[in-house]
Order: structure tokens, then C-alpha cells, then sequence
């Protein structure tokens, strides 16, 4: 390919994008004859270069779309299905490029016809339909005008269609004072352009061939039937704006990117140079070097400055697409969005632009999308029907900040909730604890999409999470402020470059490391006497940190080096520094043994052999000449809440081997000083109640709850009722039934075995544990569910047995599971769970005995068919009780699962039913085995 | 050039020359062209979680090289505390590696028809790495590939 047909590339691509916001902007404001004549100029050029290159399919094109445009200038109506056509020719045109830049050149084989009709049909209608004469008058002839240019396509004839009026110009004589104020600075054009009226009338209307560059000053002439006035005015402006295009010209040159890539290479190395040479110098006081150093050092940081700036872009050039598909979005949704973009100049690195420019596209779509409402639900909600769209950047610190901002319906904290919920993201008592962030923070999990139904834009679950890992590879943050019906807004926060990085030096098991400084929060002090010190919930070591608990990792134990033994015990020392770390929404500190400074490094790539180990993002030389391996914050991060989930799962094996879990308690007072305690699952919610709120009806207390009465249970009648204030109760919903329980005072959640050790003959009461080192009583919810309607289940009959049973539950969803075990555990069974059919399946191999097995059916790997199955297969465990629960109950696959040797098939919300087949079949068991 | 070109042309030359090794009493041979430079490696830095085989990674003027351990590479004992170590310089796929051994020998031009097979008897591990064997007076030289030598280690590690 030849270098004027690469520099055509280029340029027309550029044009083109120009093109598509001017022409968005147009069709808002179609009015504006300076931006249809920008507009029309582009065109005109491509067609123009398109004939001097000899490329007829595209030159054909580009004059039909300019033959339309023409008709525009000349007042035809600006229609919506007008600026689309357009835009379609555009985006051929662009395709057209795009197979011209493989084909090295070579025009690709193909026909236009369909719009070049189009938009012909449409030149022809449009001018047909509008009565003003004189826009007539100029409509023919301008096709004719056009004509002459496609036979001779690099003159651009200046083919005056008809005498001037009084006060206006030829475009020669225009051109000559424009020529002649070329040298001089822009005020004086002014003047010049001012003069240049007066000597109009005297002007020939001599059509004369005109060369190539006027090209630019074409559309001018041709656009006629204008006010006088105005006319110079318009022309002035557009001429001195298409001047100081061509002096920012000549004074730029294209330097190909990979010239800067090198450029930026070699300060790098030379950055690193002179910290060493700055680390040399430092260790000898008194050196002659200490100036010419000092000098040095400054120029280099100049150097970079300046070298970076050329990787410098303006942010815009990113947004340069958004007009274009906030405006198809617009029609495809039927919505009317205005785009509004503030601090398009604000640059940065080319590199971190590149990146950035897919998920900022992916989040102004689902502005337009999820957050903006319809027309009709704007106005519902007393809003503007035109929704707006709001992208700014700026400078912060070393940080470029973006923020996509709509004014819609804000997000929906319960469908998130809801969401949370059904993905098994967290438990519902989670749920509850979390701030709004939080929760908001769930959009970035993948598949977690709360758009109602799947468009064609969004709603597919994928997006936000991959938005989120692109900003978090290039070292960002990404935040999210929601409120609702008020709007949305996404807070990115990315450094400015990527190839310099300010990084913290730190030292573990005699080794350093750095560790970038954009993902470090703070720095915390540790020492076995002070404030802060580092403390163990079975051997997880955790630190307090303003009323948080933050889980620590030492960083030896991450990387292996007490393995290797290069420190035996540096997992107990627990005397260093805390790097305090915030990933995503993820926040961790990180034990290490010393911190030395930070310092300005240059990220290398690892060698290739080395590339697999996640924990480090690169290498670099340090000051001292020594090289030192870089952190990666996200492999930090994924290691850490690997480990984490590994140690719960050691923790719950070595549980489920003594054939006991752990259970969430919720702790609190009521009637006595000694704690109560309830599983914290089976709680829907915690609420307080004003005393006001509470009203008597039919002998009962009563608060209006969410929209209904919900009746109150006293725990105990020797409870205060307290006559002001708030009174806090735990609210148990099910089946749309919510009841309060009364309580004193909430005083913890814990997470401890659940043993009744002895039973409790009081009503209302299963008995007493020892939770935390304290006797508590465990309340029997089920005792008091019926006491605020008789009829939400009958289970008085299954209290506590003498012998507790052996109960295995199978199910791969952890809602149901902690939704099932608290009831299987009060309903007197010892419950072990496991989360998959094959794991259930080991853990029998491995001798555990059980009195019953519980399975889901619906799991992924072996399902509960199979499962049940393999369990009659095997002379061990053939008569074994296995009862199903599923989703799903139809006849079918219940018979199904008699038929695979299931002893019963309950729904899994049939908690009763569940019970009474449990019983059933294990009172059966006893007879037999008696 | 690459290291087939190298190849090509030794092949057709009646010699080659061969920068010798020592590496616990065995000597190895290691074709002169593909030797950059011999260097006392200095200033090691170990690398967490890498590969037994990587002793660490070093500044060699302002490159970083990834060193390996000859010794472990091949299965021989570690070298004894306080013994000093010599390193290789090659380069390999764009990036430079560091051959850590115990000494480096004479330079040595040694008539291609003389290089002898690997004997099937050789431990596998030492058999994958080896281009051959040349008898010298007194002692074999076992002449090392390069290319398979780092290749099987970063495939190892890629599996």
C-alpha cells in the first residue's frame, strides 16, 4: 500500500468519526447550518480524494450521500429516517475502508446501488416535498454542480447556479482575502473577513475552476438561499476555523506509535539508570557527582514528562463513538437521551485509553438501557421526558477519574437483594447486614444482571463483570452510586499511565518485593502489646481496624516461602507491618516483615517461565541494581479468597468427621440476664418498633408490618414491656406470614456448634448449649410460630428425641441448605451437609454412618437419582432411608425416583411434609433395627 | 541468526566450537555461538512459587536474566555451601536465560564426525537435553541443547 493511500486511511477515518457526532448533533439541531456545512465539507473531501485515488465504488457512495446533504443545506426538512440513511452510507463507507486497508488497496468488489437509490430517491422526494421556490431553484442546479465534480473529480468546480444577491461573496473573492490574511494571526482575520463584504456587489459572478484544497470552501458558496447577513458571518466563521485547522497542521507531524513506544522504553531504562546512579551517590556523602547528578536527575524527569505526554490522548477520542450509539440506542428503545460529555480534553495514556474505551462504551449502553426509563415512565415519574446522559473525566491525583452518570430510575435495591439471594451469593442474614454499596457492589459478579428481560443491548449478565476485570487489569477502581428514581452514576478511577508506577518496597522471609502503591490503602503497625495487634479466630489471623475486622495474610505463607523454608516461623511472628489492601470490593492486609520506601518503578514483563505464577505482575531493577519481583494485587486478591474457601472446607471436614457444624446463632436477652440464642437462619429480619407502633387487638399485640398486621409473641411473660422507646423483636416470615418475636436486647451473632446438652421441659424452650463459653437457652421458634397462628405448622408432636439421629443432607444450593438444617436439627436429627452427591459419596466410603440420607435431585455432577441409585447398589447402604426433596414434583419424577429406589419424594418447601416422612421412615428404621 | 542457521552452518563446517562446562565433575559442551557471555551471577533474587529448576532472577547490565540451575536441571546434587558458581549467557526466544554452573573450561574445536550418540543407556533426563557425546583424552563432553533444555522446562511449567 503506498503511503498517500495510507495517509487517506487515516485521515477519512478520522473525518468519519467526526462525521457521526456532527451528524447527531445535527439532527438535534437542525437549524445549525455550521455544523451541516462541517458535515458536508468531510463528505465532499472523501469524495474528492476518493476520485483522486481512483476508488469509483466509494467516490460513487460518498456523492449520493453529499447530493442528500446538499438538499439539506438548501432547507429541505432534516427527517430522523434522513440523518439514518446517512448514517448508514457512513457505516458503509467505513466497511468499505476497512476491506480497502486488507485489501492493501485494492477497492473491494461490490455494489451500492441499494443506497446509492436510496438516498438519490430521497434527494428527489425531499426536495419534491418542499414548496419554497428558491430551494428548488437550487436543488437542480446543485446536482448538476455535483455532477461536474464526478467527472472531474479532483477539480471541484465552483459553479455559481445563479447571480449574487447584494451583500454576498463569490467564493473567489472570499478565497483571496482569506489568502491574504493566511500569514497573519487570527484577530486580523476578522478584519479581513469584515472588509471583505463591502467589496462583494463589485464581484464578478464569473464561475471559475477552482483548485482541489477549495474544497473546504465549496459548501459555502453552493449553500444559497441565506440571509444576506448572515452569510458572511457564517462563512467567516467557518473559513477562520478551517485556517486554524491548517496552521495546528503544519505545526504537528504523525509519528508512528511504535517510534514513541521505543522512545518510551528507553526513558524508562534511563529513569532506572539514574536511580541507581541517585542510590550510589547517596552512600557517598560528599561526592563531586552530587550537582551534575542533581541536574541530571531533574532533566530525566523532565524527559519523561515529556515523553509521556506524547503517549498523551485526550479521553474524547474515546467517546468519540458514544453520540453515534447513544443515538441508535435511542431509536432502537424508543427513548429520547441527550449525551452530555464534560472534560473530553482531559488526556491520558494511549495505552490505558485503548483499554478503557470497550467498557465505557458497555456503560453509557447500560445507561441508556437499565437506567434510563421509557418516555412514558419519565413522565410517570414527573420527570423531563428526555433522559440524560452525563460522561465526565478529570484529573485527580495521579488519577484520571471517569464518571458515567444517568438520571433514571436509580437501581433496584430488592431485585439486587432478590438476585444476592437466588445466585447463593450470600445468606439472607448476610443480606440484611449489608450497606447499600455493598449490595451494589453484587452487579459486578458475573451473570448477575437484574435487566427483567434480555434486549438486545443488555440484560445478558455478562458485562459489568467483565467491565470491572478490564478496569482492575489496568490498576483501576470502579464504584457505583445509586439513588433511587434520582439516577445512577459508575465512578472509575484509573492511573494516568501504566509503564511508570509508584510501588511500595517491602521485605517477607528475607526477600523484597514491591508492591504497587495505587492498591494499597494504608500501612498499619503491629506489635503483640500495642493497639493493634494481630489477633486469631482459629488460627486465621484477623486485625481490628476501626471496628472492622480485617482478614490478614502473611505474605511469606502466600508465596510459599515457609514451605521452602526460608522462614520457619514467620507465620507466629506477629510483630511487623500491615499493608492494608483494597482490591475491588475486596479488602485484606498483608503481614510483612518490614517496609522500606516507595520508589518510582518500571514495570518489566516476566519472562516467559515465569509468566504462570499469578502472584506477580512483572519484575523491575531497583535503585541498588538488585531485581526485585512486583506484586499483582488481583493474584493476591484471588489467592486470598481461594484460601479462604479452602480453609472452611478443611474446617467443616474436620467438623463433619466428629459429625458436628457449626451453626450462625443469633444471641439475645429476654425476660432473664442469661442469653437466648436462636439459628440465625431461620431469622428473617431484625426490626425495632417504636412502643407507639405496637396496638392491642383481640387480646393480642399487633404491629402494621410492610403493609399488613404482623401479631407479636412474647418470649417470656416475665418479660418488661417497655412502655417508650423502641422494643427490637426478630421478625420469622413464611409463606407470606410474618410473626415478631419480642425480644429485651440483641446482643450478638455468634458461630458455634449448636449441642443441646440439657433438655428443657418449659415450653418454648429446645434447651440449653453452651455457645462461646456461656450457657444459653436455645428458643424453639416452632413452639411459638403457632402461638401467632395456630395453624403455621404442627411439630409440637417431634420434640427433642431421646436418641438424635444421624441425618446426611445432600444439596448443592447453600440457601436451602441453611434453610433446611436448622429445621432438621430441631426436628432432633444431627445434621451433616454436603454440598454434591460425590462428596456424600466419600464421605460414606470413608465409614460415616447416618441414621437417613436428605438429597436434592436437581445437582450438578451425580444427581439425586443416581445418587440414590448407586446407594441400593451397594449391600452397605441398601436399606438405608433416602428421601428426595426437589424443586421440581411432578408424577413423573416421582415415579422416577421410586423407581431408582427413593423412599419418599417431598417438594422442598414442604418443611412439614419433610418432617413427617422423616419420621416415618426413621420410627420404621428403630423397629426394624430393634 | 537463529539457532537452526547456527546449526546449518556448523554442519556443514568440519568443526565446531564448543565453550566447555564443568558442572559436578562432568564436562559438557555448549556451542560457541550461542554463548553471549560468561558472568559470576551476583545479587540472586529468589523467586516465590517458581519452578525448582529457577534459582531466581538477576540484573545482568540492566537485562533481566532468569537463572537456572544447571545442578537440580539435571538432577545432580547441590553444590556445596560456600562453592562458587559461574554462570552461561544465552539467549533463547527473545529472552535471556543464565546457566548456572561450577566452572567454565577452555574453549575447544572439535571435528563434527567425531561426535557420538548418546548412549541408551543415559538417564532420560540427561538423554533429553544431550545432542550427543564427544570423547576427549581422559574425559566425555556431553554436549548440551540449549533450545531443548529451556524448551522442556517452560513446557513442563505451561502443562
Amino acid at each position: 500500500m503506498d503511503d498517500l493511500l495510507r495517509e487517506f486511511l487515516t485521515e477519512t477515518n478520522e473525518s468519519l468519526d467526526v462525521v457521526d457526532v456532527e451528524l447527531v448533533k445535527f439532527e438535534q439541531n437542525p437549524n445549525d447550518a455550521k455544523i451541516l456545512d462541517n458535515i458536508f465539507r468531510l463528505v465532499h473531501t472523501i469524495k474528492g480524494t476518493c476520485g483522486f485515488l481512483g476508488l469509483p465504488r466509494l467516490e460513487a457512495l460518498a456523492h449520493a450521500a453529499e447530493t442528500l446533504m446538499g438538499k439539506f443545506r438548501d432547507g429541505v426538512p432534516v427527517t430522523g429516517a434522513a440523518v439514518s440513511l446517512i448514517l448508514t452510507s457512513i457505516d458503509r463507507i467505513k466497511d468499505i475502508l476497512g476491506e480497502l486497508e486488507e485489501m492493501e488497496g485494492q477497492e473491494p468488489e461490490g455494489s451500492d446501488a441499494d443506497l446509492i437509490s436510496q438516498l438519490e430517491h430521497m434527494a428527489e422526494h425531499g426536495a419534491d416535498a418542499v414548496l419554497d421556490p428558491s430551494a428548488d431553484a437550487a436543488g437542480a442546479p446543485a446536482e448538476d454542480g455535483a455532477a461536474d465534480t464526478d467527472d472531474d473529480p479532483p477539480l471541484v468546480v465552483q459553479a455559481l447556479e445563479r447571480d449574487l444577491r447584494p451583500g454576498e461573496v463569490s467564493l473567489d473573492e472570499l478565497e483571496r482575502a482569506f489568502q491574504e490574511t493566511d500569514v497573519e494571526i487570527v484577530p486580523v482575520e476578522d478584519e479581513a473577513v469584515a472588509e471583505a463584504p463591502p467589496e462583494a456587489p463589485a464581484a464578478e459572478p464569473a464561475p471559475e475552476p477552482v483548485a482541489a484544497p477549495v474544497a473546504v470552501a465549496a459548501p459555502a458558496a453552493a449553500a444559497a438561499p441565506k440571509p444576506a447577513a448572515a452569510r458572511p458571518e457564517k462563512a467567516k466563521d467557518h473559513e477562520a476555523k478551517g485556517d486554524q485547522k491548517h496552521n495546528v497542521s503544519n505545526q504537528s507531524i504523525r509519528v508512528h506509535v511504535e517510534t514513541l513506544e521505543d522512545l518510551m522504553t528507553m526513558v524508562s531504562e534511563l529513569v532506572l539508570t539514574r536511580n541507581q546512579l541517585l542510590e550510589i551517590v547517596r552512600q557517598h556523602e560528599d561526592s563531586e557527582f552530587k550537582v551534575p547528578l542533581q541536574r541530571l536527575s531533574n532533566v530525566t524527569a523532565e524527559l519523561q514528562e515529556g515523553v509521556m505526554k506524547t503517549r498523551m490522548q485526550p479521553i474524547g477520542n474515546a467517546w468519540q463513538k458514544l453520540p453515534r450509539i447513544v443515538r441508535d440506542l435511542a431509536q432502537e428503545l424508543d427513548k429520547q437521551i441527550e449525551l452530555e460529555m464534560v472534560g473530553a480534553d482531559t488526556e491520558l495514556d494511549r495505552q490505558v485509553l485503548e483499554l478503557i474505551k470497550d467498557p465505557l462504551t458497555h456503560m453509557v449502553r447500560n445507561s441508556a438501557d437499565h437506567g434510563l426509563e421509557t418516555k412514558e415512565g419519565r413522565q410517570t415519574a414527573g420527570k423531563s421526558a428526555i433522559g440524560k446522559i452525563r460522561l465526565s473525566a478529570y484529573h485527580e491525583g495521579g488519577h484520571i477519574i471517569i464518571e458515567v452518570a444517568d438520571d433514571g430510575r436509580g437501581l433496584d435495591k430488592d431485585r439486587i437483594c432478590a438476585k444476592i439471594l437466588a445466585n447463593g451469593l450470600a445468606t439472607e442474614a448476610e443480606v440484611e447486614k449489608m450497606t447499600e454499596a455493598q449490595i451494589f457492589k453484587h452487579l459486578f459478579h458475573a451473570g448477575f444482571s437484574t435487566a427483567a428481560k434480555v434486549t438486545n443491548v443488555s440484560g445478558r449478565g455478562v458485562g459489568m463483570d467483565v467491565v470491572r476485570t478490564n478496569i482492575e487489569q489496568i490498576g483501576g477502581t470502579i464504584d457505583l452510586k445509586s439513588t433511587a428514581g434520582a439516577g445512577t452514576s459508575v465512578i472509575i478511577k484509573i492511573p494516568l499511565t501504566l509503564a511508570i508506577v509508584s510501588a511500595l518496597i517491602v521485605e517477607a522471609a528475607g526477600d523484597r518485593f514491591a508492591i504497587p502503591q495505587l492498591s494499597v490503602v494504608e500501612l498499619v503497625r503491629v506489635h503483640e502489646n500495642s493497639e493493634h495487634r494481630i489477633e486469631r479466630i482459629k488460627e486465621t489471623p484477623v486485625l481490628r481496624l476501626r471496628n472492622k475486622l480485617l482478614p490478614l495474610v502473611h505474605m511469606s505463607q502466600l508465596l510459599g516461602q515457609e514451605k521452602a523454608g526460608f522462614a520457619a516461623d514467620a507465620t507466629h511472628d506477629d510483630n511487623g507491618f500491615i499493608v492494608v489492601m483494597q482490591v475491588g470490593s475486596q479488602n485484606f492486609g498483608i503481614v510483612v516483615d518490614g517496609v522500606f520506601h516507595t520508589e518510582e518503578i518500571v514495570v518489566k514483563p516476566m519472562t516467559s517461565m515465569l509468566r504462570n505464577i499469578t502472584m506477580f505482575s512483572g519484575n523491575t531493577i531497583l535503585g541498588d541494581g538488585s531485581v526485585i519481583m512486583i506484586i499483582d494485587p488481583n493474584g493476591i486478591a484471588q489467592e486470598i479468597s481461594s484460601e479462604v474457601t479452602e480453609g472452611q472446607q478443611s474446617a467443616a471436614d474436620v467438623e463433619a468427621a466428629a459429625g458436628i457444624e457449626t451453626l450462625s446463632m443469633l444471641l439475645f436477652r429476654a425476660g432473664s440476664p442469661e442469653p437466648k440464642a436462636v439459628p440465625l437462619s431461620l431469622v428473617t429480619r431484625l426490626e425495632e418498633f417504636n412502643v407507639n407502633k405496637i396496638e392491642t387487638a383481640n387480646g393480642r399485640d399487633l404491629v402494621q408490618y410492610r403493609g399488613s398486621l404482623m401479631p407479636l409473641v412474647y418470649v417470656s411473660d416475665m418479660m418488661h414491656r417497655r412502655t417508650e422507646g423502641t422494643q427490637p423483636m426478630l421478625v420469622f416470615t413464611d409463606n407470606g406470614r410474618s410473626m415478631g418475636l419480642v425480644v429485651d436486647e440483641i446482643v450478638d451473632i455468634v458461630e458455634d456448634q449448636l449441642k443441646i446438652e440439657i433438655s428443657s421441659d418449659t415450653p418454648g424452650l429446645l434447651g440449653s448449649a453452651v455457645i462461646k463459653g456461656i450457657a444459653t437457652e436455645i428458643v424453639d421458634v416452632g413452639h411459638f410460630l403457632p402461638l401467632a397462628f395456630p395453624d403455621w405448622f404442627q411439630r409440637n408432636e417431634m420434640q427433642t428425641q431421646i436418641v438424635a439421629k444421624e441425618l446426611l443432607y445432600v444439596d448443592d444450593s447453600s440457601f436451602f441448605r441453611n434453610m433446611l438444617s436448622p429445621v432438621l436439627k430441631a426436628a432432633g436429627f444431627n445434621v451433616t451437609t454436603r454440598e454434591s452427591a460425590d462428596d456424600a459419596m466419600v464421605l460414606l466410603e470413608k465409614g460415616r454412618r447416618f441414621d437417613v440420607i436428605v438429597t436434592d435431585i436437581e445437582m450438578p455432577g451425580m444427581d439425586g437419582f443416581a445418587f440414590a441409585e448407586a446407594l441400593r447398589g451397594d449391600e452397605r447402604w441398601r436399606d438405608l432411608p433416602v428421601i428426595a426433596v426437589s424443586a421440581i414434583c411432578t408424577p413423573a419424577s416421582i415415579d422416577k425416583g421410586r423407581a431408582a429406589g427413593l423412599d419418599d419424594y417431598v417438594a422442598k418447601f414442604d418443611r412439614p411434609g419433610l418432617i413427617s416422612a422423616l419420621k416415618d421412615l426413621t420410627n420404621t428404621e428403630l423397629g426394624v433395627a430393634a | 541468526m537463529s539457532v537452526e542457521v547456527i546449526e546449518a552452518a556448523n554442519s556443514n563446517a568440519s568443526t565446531i566450537q564448543y565453550v566447555t562446562v564443568v558442572i559436578a565433575d562432568q564436562l559438557f559442551g555448549l556451542p560457541i555461538e550461542q554463548v553471549h557471555d560468561v558472568f559470576m551471577p551476583d545479587r540472586m533474587t529468589r523467586v516465590p512459587l517458581s519452578p525448582a529448576e529457577v534459582a531466581g532472577v538477576l540484573n545482568l547490565r540492566g537485562r533481566i536474566v532468569t537463572a537456572i540451575d544447571m545442578r537440580r536441571r539435571l538432577n545432580l546434587p547441590p553444590r556445596e555451601e560456600g562453592a562458587s558458581a559461574m554462570a552461561v549467557g544465552i539467549e533463547f526466544k527473545g529472552e535471556s536465560y543464565g546457566l548456572i554452573i561450577d566452572t567454565v573450561g577452555e574453549v575447544l574445536n572439535l571435528p563434527v564426525a567425531e561426535r557420538e550418540p548418546n548412549p541408551t543407556n543415559l538417564d532420560p533426563r540427561w538423554g533429553s537435553v544431550s545432542k550427543g557425546v564427544h570423547r576427549l583424552e581422559g574425559r566425555l563432553m556431553v554436549i548440551l541443547d540449549v533450545s531443548r533444555l529451556l524448551e522442556t522446562l517452560t513446557a513442563t511449567i505451561a502443562a
